[in-house]
């Protein structure tokens, strides 16, 4: 398993390919629509997060320290923020999870169309990962 | 009339938008398509100046200097009183109150009037298609006093049940307070006739402005309306400011809503005096700028060839409406026959958000979610809607343009396995 920062500089340098917002875009999209489907006992509103624009289930679980991410949300952009999200923090270790700052939502442009949505989730979404992870270190110490 | 054809009246539009500026500004190097006008409209370049000449060459405090800079300022300030009395068709200037926005508005009648008149057990009374803003501090005042908040319903195009209202309005109704055109269906509520309704028993009524005043002619005498409220920002001046209308009868009976300068007549630690009205209701010093370019904005508007406006608006909206309906996957959303220049539709299978993101990424402006009116999304059982809200300056080349990418969108994003 990669460490979060190079998984996130390999997701940096898929973006460096696109110089247009349209093209940003359409890849996320494309991420959402092959994102594996959240199992429905999961889509329970227990593990919902609100947001304005869309709704998110998140799903964790752990296997020795690792901690492993399973999400869904109604809208396809905000699926395919969950891929990416997934991509890097699923199977890290908990204290990884809780003290990175995930730069690459800033390197990658996501940022202002994140502020420009108010909640699309993704910003929830983080906050509610880091808790888990948070959760399940307290529960394995 | 043919719901299709263009340029039908003869209103200047290429002319007009020569004084909107930011209409030539680019979105993602793309020429910007700016369809969310029900959040705000943009501004003509007189309205623009204006706040920048006021601090430019005479920005001083108003109503209490003795020099020079004081009187102009306060001569241009208080001119906006009467503009907005002949914009509104006010019997007085001592009915216009200066508040930040139509939600101020709302709040401050609501904290004065509203505490006043409603106690335990009365009711007060809105719409199914209420701007959450017109719903949360009747609901904050009925909790506060144990009265109950009661509903007319609407039905599937989005028009409210008339008929319901004769059993809805009671003795315990203490206030009516009705939005004027629905920002996120555009439909246009017959408030005449609620009024008239409601005046039969006495029962005074609040109508909600902010989307009515830049699509149509507003008098409110002809209303015989209790309470009027508007935002500057969304009929071309600038966000901060607004106004509220109320009848002087009501206005002097009221007690004040904050306290603080210029609202007092006489001050000592022992007992207040409050100024004459519209100042009981104006505490501290006013937004003298934004006052003044709101003063602008009414003279664009009133100066402009506004039957023009109005008609372009209604073909846009038609134009807009037989050319989306037609897109295999869309279904309008709000088809009241009385509509204000607005269209929100759905997709079938398509997330409104993916869809207004796609929109975006072609340089068009449009609003997804619920628009501050969840009620409405609950009562159709939809999760929101995508928005297009037209403006006088907005052309059927633009909307060719919408048409053109809501079906992109509809292909691009549809799910794979179907």
């Amino acid at each position: 398993m990669n460490s979060i920062a190079a998984l996130e500089q390999q997701i940096v340098e898929d973006f460096e390919l696109f110089d247009e917002w349209e093209e940003k875009y359409q890849y996320i999209i494309d991420l959402g629509q092959k994102l594996k489907p959240l199992a429905t006992e999961y889509k329970i509103d227990d593990n919902k997060i609100k947001g304005c624009q869309s709704s998110v289930w998140l799903h964790a679980y752990n296997v020795a320290d690792k901690i492993f991410f399973e999400a869904d949300s109604d809208s396809t952009f905000v699926k395919g923020e969950i891929a990416l999200l997934i991509n890097v923090l699923s199977g890290q270790p908990a204290e990884e999870i809780i003290s990175t700052e995930l730069g690459f939502v800033d390197r990658i442009g996501l940022r202002q169309h994140m502020a420009q949505t108010r909640a699309n989730g993704l910003a929830a979404m983080i906050k509610q990962m880091k808790l888990y992870a948070l959760g399940f270190q307290h529960k394995t110490v | 009339m043919s719901t299709t054809d263009k340029n039908i009246s003869a209103f200047d539009v290429a002319q007009v938008r020569k004084d909107f500026p930011i209409l030539d500004e680019k979105a993602y190097g793309k020429p910007l398509i700016y369809f969310d006008n029900a959040a705000t409209s943009q501004k003509p370049q007189v309205v623009i100046d204006a706040i920048s000449n006021y601090y430019s060459h005479y920005n001083a405090n108003i109503h209490r200097g003795v020099h020079f800079l004081s009187q102009k300022a306060s001569n241009a300030f208080d001119d906006v009183r009467f503009k907005v009395k002949h914009f509104l068709n006010s019997r007085s200037e001592r009915e216009i109150i200066f508040v930040r926005g139509t939600t101020e508005a709302i709040n401050l009648v609501a904290s004065t009037y509203g505490r006043q008149h409603v106690h335990a057990g009365d009711e007060v009374l809105i719409t199914a298609m209420e701007h959450h803003s017109n719903i949360v501090p009747w609901q904050l005042l009925c909790e506060e006093k144990g009265a109950k908040l009661k509903v007319i319903p609407m039905n599937d195009a989005g028009e409210l049940m008339m008929d319901e209202i004769d059993f809805l309005i009671t003795d315990k109704t203490k206030i009516i307070s009705v939005v004027h055109t629905s920002n996120s269906l555009g439909t246009i509520n017959p408030v005449k006739e609620i009024i008239a309704k409601a005046h039969a028993k006495g029962i005074p009524v609040f109508v909600d402005g902010a989307q009515s005043t830049v699509h149509s002619v507003i008098d409110v005498q002809d209303l015989d309306c209790d309470f009027f409220a508007f935002s500057a920002h969304k009929m071309l001046g600038p966000t901060g400011i607004g106004c509220l209308y109320g009848k002087a009868e009501l206005l002097e009976q009221m007690p004040p809503y904050m306290g603080g300068g210029e609202m007092i007549s006489s001050v000592s630690f022992e007992k207040t005096t409050f100024n004459e009205i519209p100042f009981k209701f104006e505490a501290g010093t006013p937004n003298i700028a934004d006052v003044i370019a709101l003063g602008t904005a009414i003279d664009y508007l009133m100066q402009m060839d506004r039957t023009g406006a109005l008609a372009h608006e209604h073909e846009l909206l038609n134009y807009s409406m037989h050319h989306l309906s037609k897109i295999d996957g869309v279904r309008l959303i709000g088809t009241a026959l009385n509509k204000a220049s607005v269209v929100s539709f759905v997709l079938k299978d398509i997330n409104a958000f993916d869809a207004g993101m796609y929109l975006d990424t072609k340089g068009i402006a449009v609003r997804t979610g619920h628009h501050c009116t969840e009620p409405i999304m609950t009562r159709l059982n939809i999760p929101g809607t995508i928005r297009a809200s037209f403006l006088f300056y907005n052309t059927f080349e633009e909307i060719d343009v919408l048409v053109e990418n809501v079906a992109k969108a509809i292909a691009f994003l549809k799910p794979q396995h179907a």
